[in-house]
């Protein structure tokens, strides 16, 4: 048994999906290399390297997965698959992009946003945004699997795998990265944050979010928002949290003005603490919420800041 | 250009659903059926790129059941030209959906196939991966705009960051996201003229396909439930019960 993780990365630095993923890699059994693709990968692939339970850190170090552009990725990430009875990736934009275009040149099904190992051939998997689970087993030699990171805990530090570089693969020539045009934020990403403040419809307009903006900065934590909030044009559509958005389980979820949309619960309601500020009180929010405030955000907020002064924020 | 677009007929997105008491799977008996959304948003861009001039003919296929022909009618009656219904009861996996359909790319020959990015049943966001393989073409997904050059499209694609653009060579592959456009409402004009545009019925085996599943559904269970907590009566007592109680501040 051996399994060949895909890190998630910024070639400077390896994102947390990837530490997320290897718990789910770990499950599986048998040993776990990381694949690092990328250009001028190298911190990126130490990191890998210093994540436990790790056996070894393939570097394929090449412009043309400067950008994990799909079809260059699935044709390296194919050419590798002989030595491997499992391929994961995490279920990162990047992920969904480049997995299933392997699992079709392997000739086997791909089994998406896995939440959990249940056997080396048996996974489950939300289906309905999350309204109901799937159990499947694979009855291919090969599984090729995305990881719902929100649902495995992240490795820890301590290993020190060997590095080695691999060959470079085929570019198929048929796509390039023209540019990107990334929100720029010194808070820290949805996907990672211990914890995430969340905006709704209620919030009215994009100039009353500076008001999350404060708190998020006094705690450390992200800035979120319903599709609600992102379709009437308050904030970024990479601020979505929800079934076709970022799915995020923090420590604390802090939903503001948000009334609780099916799809929007999709995306948080695996976070550990869920907190609801609404002013209408049969807000379906309140039927997950750990804590339901029944109070107009434009009152409570401030007071949310100011109490958090009182503590020490 | 001759434009493909797959759809598929899943429960309405304002179902909520349940999951059958034996496990089997989720209980679908009687209850309302429709496009894919993220399909709906496919046919809309197609048809639009029809009344830009871009595309002269707009196809749909569906991979299901006879009822799924309601659901080419639909895209017909928002634009689409004609529609291919390829007849299965059976539950089809997205790899197989990916081989009847490039059986039919090879059939029809479009220049460009959009898809939605996931069907909003199983969830999977894997078919237009998967063809763009099999054909050995470029991929534009999760697009929230397209723009066509000479010869190559230009796809802003929605990423976990903000947006990216790739440029694809083509023939091409597009998946819709949700804010590539905002699907039209079929007027009862075209409702009507909907039903006399013709739909070609068709089996899997016709495209050199079949429905034979690699994946075992062991079983279909609730997710755990979340318990309503407790309403707090101030913002003061809300940040004691976050730093004492819960130990997250």
């Amino acid at each position: 048994m051996a399994t060949l993780l895909v890190a998630e990365h910024s070639n400077a630095a390896l994102n947390d999906a990837t530490a997320k993923a290897l718990t789910a890699a770990a499950a599986i059994g048998g040993d776990v290399d990381v694949l690092v693709a990328g250009a001028d990968c190298g911190a990126a692939a130490d990191a890998a390297s210093k994540l436990a339970g790790v056996a070894k850190v393939l570097v394929a170090d090449d412009p043309i997965y400067a950008k994990q552009v799909a079809e260059p990725m699935a044709a390296l990430i194919a050419g590798l698959a002989a030595g491997y009875d499992a391929i994961l990736a995490p279920a990162t934009t990047n992920g969904k992009n480049y997995m299933p275009r392997v699992a079709a040149m392997l000739d086997v099904a791909q089994i998406s946003d896995i939440i959990s190992v249940e056997g080396p051939d048996t996974f489950s998997r939300p289906i309905y945004a999350g309204n109901a689970i799937e159990h499947v087993q694979s009855g291919d030699a090969k599984k090729v699997i995305t990881v719902r990171t929100a649902s495995f805990a992240a490795a820890g530090e301590g290993g020190s795998a060997a590095i080695e570089a691999t060959a470079v693969g085929d570019n198929p020539g048929v796509s390039e990265f023209v540019g990107e045009e990334l929100t720029k934020s010194d808070r820290p990403d949805l996907t990672a944050a211990k914890i995430i403040i969340s905006g709704g419809r209620g919030m009215q307009n994009g100039e009353n979010f500076e008001m999350l903006d404060k708190i998020a900065d006094k705690l450390g934590a992200a800035v979120g928002a319903s599709r609600a909030a992102v379709d009437a044009g308050f904030v970024p559509n990479d601020y979505q949290v929800g079934q076709t958005g970022k799915i995020v389980a923090p420590e604390l979820y802090i939903a503001v003005g948000i009334s609780g949309a099916i799809q929007h619960l999709a995306g948080m309601k695996d976070s550990k603490v869920i907190v609801a500020i609404n002013k209408d009180e049969e807000a379906p929010i309140f039927q997950v919420a750990d804590y339901g405030l029944v109070a107009d955000l434009f009152t409570a907020v401030p007071e949310l800041d100011a109490e958090l002064g009182k503590v020490g924020y | 250009m001759k434009v493909l677009v797959p759809i598929k007929r899943v429960v309405d997105y304002n179902v909520k659903i349940r999951v059958k008491a034996d496990q089997t799977g989720v209980d679908l008996a009687n209850v309302k059926m429709s496009m894919n959304p993220f399909d709906e948003i496919a046919v809309e861009e197609a048809v639009r790129l029809k009344e830009a001039g871009t595309a002269e003919e707009v196809i749909v296929v569906s991979i299901g059941p006879q009822q799924a022909q309601e659901t080419i009618r639909t895209a017909l009656a928002m634009g689409a030209d004609r529609g291919i219904l390829v007849k299965t009861d059976d539950r089809v996996e997205p790899l197989n959906v990916a081989k009847i359909l490039k059986g039919v790319v090879e059939a029809e020959s479009p220049e460009l196939v959009i898809l939605g990015k996931q069907a909003i049943d199983d969830d999977a966001n894997q078919t237009g991966q998967m063809l763009a393989a099999l054909l050995g073409w470029g991929q534009g997904t999760f697009a929230a705009s397209i723009d066509k050059q000479d010869g190559k499209l230009d796809v802003v694609r929605e990423i976990d960051g903000g947006t990216q653009t790739v440029r694809v060579s083509l023939p091409a592959i597009v998946t819709a996201d949700l804010r590539l456009n905002e699907p039209r409402y079929a007027s009862l004009p075209n409702i009507m003229k909907a039903k006399k545009k013709p739909i070609d019925e068709k089996a899997p085996a016709d495209f050199g396909g079949d429905t034979t599943a690699r994946l075992t559904v062991l079983k279909v269970t609730e997710p755990p439930e979340r318990e309503a907590g407790i309403k707090v009566e101030s913002v003061a007592e809300l940040v004691s019960k976050l730093k004492n109680e819960e130990g997250v501040l």
